[in-house]
């Protein structure tokens, strides 16, 4: 499935989500020696290798997915879920696993996901993450790239933006969300054990978040971010 | 009898521990799983496969007994709790019937498989392991 960008888009089908699958397993597959280097600095080396395979699963998994049946959107999340929570090993699995686990219970019996129902389906998607891995902002995780992004997806809505500029502005802010973590001490997760020492690299959960972001973006119709 | 499913990491950590916990108390006979490590033989936990092990635990057990999980760290736990949230949507009964314990995993071990070895009910089983962190404090400092 690969992805075609529908500028002015008011809602994403279960073939667009398929589409944004596909596009994030070729872009993390792009970064994921970038991804393990991160992580090498302050973790154990994996999360790259992790993540790519686990999205070559999720990929699949939505691949298998029969776009016309009634239940794709949440049937397609389901599967990516699994896919994920069997494949991507360490912490990330369980947390993007759930993520998605999460989204499709959400995602109820919607059979396209316009703007407002994204930002519930995101927002359910991020509690659960919070829910499985009791951070909060600023403990230097994937937390730190997806808060921002919701909050800047309500506030994008809120200011009139529809999918497209929602998205965009998701993207954006998860981008600097996941800056931000540069300058962190980790307080939770594998890099927590490293203390002081983990100030000065990069999250690499939040690093794989804001590509799953602007992968999103761009399946939106936006010109997504430089990463 | 309930059962007991142990979650870590090493899939090596994980035997090794229900052989030592076997090998201390050989005249009882406890339904154990091990659902550690990944596929490749690599360090990590898969969620799928601790849901598996509690479901095959869980099948045929009378309504006293049910399933502790002991897990080992981290992603140990977040995976036994994703497989406890899987669990509960195929199978909202089971809810409460597989429990994961706080204890410390060698420690809870021991005390759950006594105590489901000789028969207790669940219950008890669950406050076994939970007392065990406090019994290693006792033990350490008199």
């Amino acid at each position: 499935m690969t992805q075609t960008p529908v500028p002015g888009a008011t809602a994403l089908s279960a073939a667009d989500l398929c589409a944004w699958i596909s596009a994030a397993d070729a872009a993390i597959d792009e970064r994921a020696a970038w991804l393990t280097e991160l992580d090498a600095a302050i973790g154990d080396a994996d999360h790259g290798t992790n993540m790519r395979r686990g999205m070559h699963a999720a990929r699949e998994a939505a691949d298998g997915i029969d776009l016309s049946s009634q239940d794709a959107v949440p049937a397609l999340l389901k599967k990516v879920a699994m896919a994920l929570i069997s494949k991507v090993g360490g912490t990330s699995g369980p947390l993007y696993g759930t993520f998605f686990l999460r989204m499709a219970t959400a995602a109820g019996t919607a059979t396209s996901l316009d703007a407002t129902t994204l930002a519930t389906v995101l927002r359910a998607g991020v509690e659960g993450i919070q829910a499985r891995g009791h951070a909060v902002a600023g403990e230097k995780t994937m937390l730190d790239a997806w808060l921002p992004a919701v909050e800047a997806w309500d506030a994008a809505l809120a200011d009139g933006a529809d999918l497209t500029g929602a998205a965009q502005a998701a993207a954006v802010a998860g981008r600097e969300g996941r800056d931000a973590t540069e300058a962190m001490v980790a307080t939770k997760g594998r890099a927590s054990y490293l203390g002081e020492r983990s100030a000065g690299h990069l999250d690499p959960g939040a690093a794989s978040t804001a590509i799953l972001l602007d992968t999103l973006a761009r399946t939106a119709g936006a010109a997504g971010v430089d990463l | 009898m309930s059962g007991i499913v142990v979650v870590s990491h090493s899939a090596q950590l994980a035997q090794a521990a229900v052989d030592l916990v076997q090998g201390l108390v050989p005249g009882l006979e406890v339904p154990v799983r091990v659902a550690a490590g990944l596929e490749d033989g690599g360090l990590g936990t898969d969620a799928t496969a601790v849901l598996e092990a509690v479901q095959e635990l869980l099948d045929g057990q009378g309504p006293d007994n049910g399933v502790l999980i002991l897990a080992d760290l981290g992603s140990g736990v977040m995976s036994a709790h994703t497989a406890l949230e899987l669990l509960e949507a195929v199978d909202p009964d089971a809810v409460g019937r597989a429990v994961l314990s706080p204890a410390p995993l060698v420690e809870g071990l021991m005390a759950a498989y006594a105590a489901a070895g000789t028969g207790q009910d669940f219950e008890a089983v669950q406050a076994a392991a939970e007392q065990a962190a406090q019994d290693k404090r006792l033990a350490v400092t008199g």
